[in-house]
Parts: structure tokens; C-alpha cells; sequence
């Protein structure tokens, strides 16, 4: 009876409730279509939720970390328009053009982390002046409509995989490097820059005064950020295409799915992998409205709904004054 | 404790009207080798119209910003509520106070659920805002296809009169600027908002119903985006649901912070913001008159935006080293 009353709580507490939605989505899924769960289908969704999940284990960083980055979703875009512009469908600028992309990502990471933390100004007017910025330069390079075309070989981690597995069918690249991400963003909240991270988000002052370079971790975190952008620009681009609007919106729907996983805004709680599966609940939200026929237009209505329902569910163990609650350490994993 | 901020604030202020005046005279320059002149009563008009629609807004935005809230939905209300208005007067003269009256009433519903949601159910006002922006804009993309409603001729004017070069929507803006003012310095709703936008807590333990001031604010955020929504119909002739694809929220945001107005609550004014307001107008003038591409200007936008924001924190710097509530946990 205690096991079953102790399991209630773990799953009731913030960062589980998004485990539990995601099961609760996902038999919805299968309710309307109980294919969906065989191999080559879920494959295809997971490829498709890989780009989202991996810009949320980048928003996690900054977020947790007591800030917010705005400017992930015009980052995306304009990494997709800057693939397409300078590989123009030459095979041989993959890789050189990869590099670009890197460099670029980092650093709109390392202005967005420098001029928050070096220059003081918050984090949401810093992203979203960075937003504005690269939303009009991307467009004013290609004056307003994208050009040039992709490599075959800069769409592989986007579109194919493994072929012929057992079962799968295709395990995608995209997958394999969402887990790699995943898995590497789960052993950097375990290290030394990990805690400082997470210190910095709970108490910024308590932090520094034991001696952590707060502004450095948070600008490591934009960094991190901007480059799972550049990630979630190189799948995009390969899986949709070229389109400057391919990030339109996107960082509200990360920032969205980040505190889904029970990642507090304002920082210092919740846990990198319960911030990836946000991510994963909004994917299967969107397959659920596919395969319910849910009018496009409705749509935001329901996510919208759901969204203020859920994280008011998670939110209202917090809103009670207890303290013991308050300062519990975050859990891990 | 509520003399020291005003005293601080208007230092602050008056920081943003130089900094108005620089770029006003900046401005005039820049047209000036270009050729043209600023202060052209076309370029004026042109300027002081584009003030009153982010105004609106701005001035509710400061509300809720102040007690360290925000309001995402603002573009959405603001859609909803021409929709809202256009649709009742449906052409009839008549219609023009039921219409306004509903348009109040509807936005000041929307307000009522954000500051429900953030202040009794614990959400972040920033998930709260963005859900209730996305549930607005679910609705008008289902139920409207297109342009709705039409304005009488009569309720158009408010959209498009002049005195002189002043536009009288500016003039109504800045009316309600000056009424805003007095409700942030002579109300007790007004003085509580700065209390609870410095520290929740501190202000719960003051006796301050925390819960109902961070009602009032948003209810009153919702308003004047229903009065932004009623300029929109007065402009357009029809309500028009498009209207949100414009990101007018960032741009209150962005007015609100350049007008000095802290993110994190607790210190700024509407004086500072009805400045920020100016200032963007301003920008745009000067980009239009010369010229400027249109993607330039986001760029530009942005970097003023960055830049004027990082001036003010220099020298809010020492100051905000100082404040322990930055180094407590966060309630919300």
C-alpha cells in the first residue's frame, strides 16, 4: 500500500508528470490507430520529433540555468538558408559547409551568452533582439527568398538511416544522434559545469559566492543552445527542405516543451531528459491531432489548452508554501 | 517605501527622454544628409500614428511587466477584440457603444483568465499568455476565414482624424498614459503592483492581497489591448483576424523595456514606457523616410533594442548588485 501511495507521489512530482503525459498521448495514439506502434511508424515519427527534442535539450541548458533564448527558432532558420546558399548542390562543400554552420551557431551563442551576462541585459530583450536581427539579416543576404539547393549528402542525417534492421525497417540517423544528444546532455548535467549550471538557475547570488564562474556557465549554456540549433537546422533542412521559415515560431514551442518537462522558468530545477520528452508529448500531440482529423485550425486552440493545463497541474505542488518541498534538490536523471 | 522608487524612477525617466531627444535629433540627421526632413508635417503624422496602436498595448504591457508578470496574448486580443467590435457594430451608428462595451468586456475576460491562471494556479505567465494566445488564435482561424464585421463611418474616424498633425488616437494613448500614471503613483492598486512586482512574498507579508493586484493588472493589460484591437477596427473598416500575424506583443515588450521598465518587476513607470514607445516610432519614421529595406530594419531594430537596454543596465548595475530579492529563489 505505502509502495503504491510512494509510486503515486514520484509519478505526481513535476518532472514525472510529463512521463505520464507522454503515455497518456501516446495511448491516445494508439487508440486511433493501433498500427502506429508497429516499427516503420514509429521510426518515421521519431525522426520527425528528433530536430524538436534536440533544440530542447539546448533550450534546457539556458533555461535551467535561469534565462531564456528566443532566438533558436530564426538561428534555425537562417542555418538552413546559409546551408543552402553556400553547398549550392555541390557534394564537395558538405563537410566545409558544416563547419560554417558550427562556427556560426556558436557564435550567436557566445554574443547572445556575452551580452547577457557581460553587458547585464536580460536574457528574453537579448534573444529576441538577436531574433530580430538574424530574422531581417538571412533575408536581406538572399533578398527575402532562399536560394541555392542542398547536397545529397547534407540531407542523409535528415531523411535516411539504417536501412533493412529487423522489425525497425529504418532506424534513422536522426534518431541515433538524438539519442547521442540526449545521452550527452544527461552526462553534462553530471559534471562539474552541470552543477554550477543548475546553481546558477536556483540561487545566482549563493552560486557566485562560492566561487562559480556564473556568467561563464550561463554563456556556455547559449553556446549549447545555439549549437543544437544548428543540429536541429541541419535535420530540418534535410528532412523539409529549404525555406527561411522553417524556425518560424519554433522557439515557443521549445520554450513550451522545455517547461512541459517540468523545467522551471526562471531556472534552477528539472532535468534535461524530462525537458526532451516535453518535446517528444508536443510531437505525439501534433501526430494525435493528425490522427483524430483535427481541423489545422483548431489546433492551437487544443495545444493551447493543454499546455496552461498541464503545467498548472505540475505547478500546483510549488504554489504551496511548504518548504521542505521548496528547497528539495532537483532530481537527477 | 513608496517615495523611493518614484524618486529613483525619475532619474530613469528622464535618462529615456534624452535618450528620445538623441534619437529624434540623430534621426533628423541621418534624414537630413539623406535629404529629406524629419520633422515634414507628413513625416510627423506618420510617426506620432504609429505611436497609439503600440501604446495601447505598451501602457497595459507595463502593468503587467511591473508586477513581474508578462502578456504574450496581447496580439491575439487585440485581433480578437477588432473582430469583437467589427462584427457588433455591424454598420450600425447605433451599435458604436454596445460594440465598445463588449470589446471591454471580452478583453477584460481574456485578462481575467491570464491573471487567474498565473496568480491562483501557480502557471508562469509566460506559458499562461503564450497557451491563451494559442487558444485565441485556434478560435479565430476556425471561426473566421477573412475579414469580418463593418465599421461605420463615424466610429472611423477615431482611426484616422486629425488635429493639426496629432492623430487623435495618439491623443486618446496618451490620455490613457496620463491616467495610468496617476494610477501607479495616487491608487493603492497602482503602489501594490510595485510591491508585488519586488517581492511576492515581502508584499503577501505586507497584507497585500498579491493574488487580486495581479488581477487588476492583467485585466487592465487585456483592456487596452481591447482598445489597440478598437483602433484596428476604426483603421482596417472591418475586424480583421490577420491582425496578430504582426507580433505586436514584441513590440510592447520591447517599448516596455527600452522605456526603462525592469523585466523582473518591481521598478519602472508608464512615462518611462509612452518614451520606449517614441523612440521605436521614431526608428521607423526615419527607416521609412529613408528608405531603408525592410529586413535592414529588423536588423537595426534589434541592435538599438540591445543596445539601449544594455546603457540602462550599466547603470542600474551597482543598484541591482545590491538587491537580494535577484539572489532569492524565484516564487513563479
Amino acid at each position: 500500500m505505502t509502495r503504491v501511495r510512494e509510486l503515486l507521489v514520484r509519478a505526481t512530482n513535476p518532472t514525472a508528470t510529463v512521463f505520464v503525459l507522454l503515455v497518456l498521448v501516446f495511448a491516445g495514439v494508439f487508440a486511433m490507430n493501433p498500427g502506429f506502434f508497429e516499427g516503420p511508424s514509429l521510426m518515421a515519427f521519431l525522426k520527425q520529433a528528433a530536430p524538436l527534442v534536440i533544440l530542447a535539450a539546448g533550450q534546457y541548458f539556458v533555461i535551467v540555468s535561469g534565462n531564456f533564448d528566443l532566438s533558436v527558432g530564426a538561428l534555425v532558420g537562417a542555418q538552413v538558408v546559409i546551408a543552402a546558399r553556400l553547398i549550392d548542390g555541390e557534394e564537395s562543400r558538405t563537410v566545409p559547409v558544416l563547419i560554417v554552420m558550427a562556427l556560426f551557431g556558436i557564435a550567436v551563442g557566445l554574443v547572445n551568452g556575452l551580452i547577457t551576462t557581460a553587458l547585464k541585459v536580460q536574457s528574453f530583450i537579448t534573444t529576441l533582439g538577436m531574433l530580430l536581427v538574424l530574422y531581417g539579416a538571412i533575408r536581406l543576404w538572399t533578398g527575402g527568398a532562399p536560394t541555392g539547393s542542398l547536397s545529397e549528402a547534407f540531407r542523409t542525417p535528415g531523411r535516411l538511416g539504417i536501412e533493412n534492421v529487423p522489425v525497425l525497417g529504418q532506424i534513422p540517423w536522426a534518431l541515433l544522434i538524438m539519442i547521442a544528444v540526449g545521452a550527452g546532455s544527461v552526462l553534462l548535467m553530471r559534471t562539474r559545469f552541470g552543477r554550477i549550471l543548475m546553481a546558477a538557475g536556483d540561487n545566482e547570488r549563493a552560486a557566485a559566492l562560492s566561487g562559480a564562474r556564473v556568467g561563464t556557465a550561463r554563456t556556455i549554456a547559449f553556446i549549447l543552445s545555439g549549437l543544437s540549433a544548428t543540429v536541429a537546422g541541419v535535420l530540418i533542412g534535410g528532412f523539409a527542405g529549404v525555406s527561411a521559415q522553417v524556425g518560424d515560431g519554433l522557439e515557443f514551442t521549445v520554450i513550451t516543451a522545455v517547461v512541459l518537462g517540468g523545467v522551471v522558468l526562471g531556472g534552477g530545477r528539472g532535468s534535461v531528459l524530462a525537458a526532451m520528452a516535453g518535446a517528444l508529448v508536443i510531437e505525439a500531440l501534433f501526430t494525435l491531432f493528425n490522427q483524430m482529423a483535427l481541423p489545422s485550425t483548431l489546433r492551437p486552440a487544443v495545444q493551447g489548452a493543454i499546455i496552461i493545463a498541464a503545467v498548472a497541474y505540475a505547478a500546483r505542488r510549488r504554489t504551496r508554501p511548504v518548504p521542505t518541498t521548496a528547497t528539495a534538490t532537483p532530481t537527477p536523471s | 517605501m513608496t517615495r523611493r522608487p518614484g524618486a529613483d524612477r525619475l532619474g530613469t525617466t528622464a535618462l529615456i527622454y534624452l535618450a528620445l531627444a538623441g534619437v529624434l535629433a540623430a534621426g533628423a540627421v541621418a534624414t537630413a544628409i539623406d535629404g529629406g526632413n524629419l520633422f515634414a508635417t507628413a513625416n510627423l503624422v506618420d510617426m506620432l500614428t504609429r505611436t497609439s496602436l503600440t501604446g495601447f498595448l505598451a501602457i497595459g504591457m507595463t502593468l503587467v511587466i511591473l508586477c513581474r508578470s508578462l502578456d504574450l496574448s496581447v496580439g491575439y486580443t487585440a485581433a480578437l477584440s477588432s473582430l469583437v467590435a467589427a462584427t457588433t457594430m455591424d454598420g450600425q451608428v447605433a451599435n458604436i457603444p454596445l460594440a465598445v462595451a463588449a470589446v471591454l468586456l471580452v478583453s477584460g475576460l481574456v485578462g481575467a483568465f491570464n491573471g487567474a491562471v498565473t496568480a491562483y494556479l501557480g502557471v508562469n505567465p509566460f506559458i499562461t499568455t503564450l497557451g491563451t494566445g494559442l487558444i485565441i488564435k485556434g478560435y479565430l482561424d476556425t471561426q473566421y476565414k477573412g475579414p469580418a464585421g463593418d465599421v461605420p463611418a463615424l466610429f472611423q474616424q477615431f482611426g484616422y482624424t486629425r488635429i493639426g498633425p496629432v492623430p487623435v488616437s495618439a491623443l486618446v494613448m496618451l490620455a490613457l498614459a496620463a491616467a495610468a500614471v496617476w494610477f501607479l503613483r495616487s491608487t493603492r492598486t497602482g503602489h501594490h503592483m510595485y510591491a508585488v512586482g519586488g517581492d511576492v512574498e515581502v508584499a503577501r507579508m505586507s497584507g497585500i492581497r498579491t493574488g487580486r493586484t495581479l488581477m487588476w493588472a492583467h485585466v487592465l493589460c487585456g483592456m487596452t489591448a481591447g482598445v489597440a484591437g478598437l483602433l484596428l477596427a476604426a483603421r482596417f473598416g472591418t475586424g480583421s483576424a490577420e491582425a496578430y500575424t504582426n507580433l505586436y506583443e514584441l513590440d510592447a515588450i520591447a517599448a516596455v523595456v527600452l522605456g526603462g521598465t525592469l523585466l523582473l518587476g518591481g521598478k519602472g513607470g508608464v512615462a518611462g514606457t509612452v518614451a520606449g514607445v517614441a523612440i521605436l516610432a521614431v526608428l521607423d519614421t526615419v527607416f521609412n523616410v529613408m528608405q531603408i529595406d525592410p529586413f535592414a530594419k529588423d536588423v537595426l531594430r534589434g541592435v538599438v533594442i540591445i543596445t539601449a537596454v544594455a546603457i540602462y543596465a550599466r547603470r542600474q548595475l551597482d543598484r541591482t548588485a545590491r538587491r537580494p530579492r535577484f539572489a532569492e529563489g524565484r516564487a513563479s
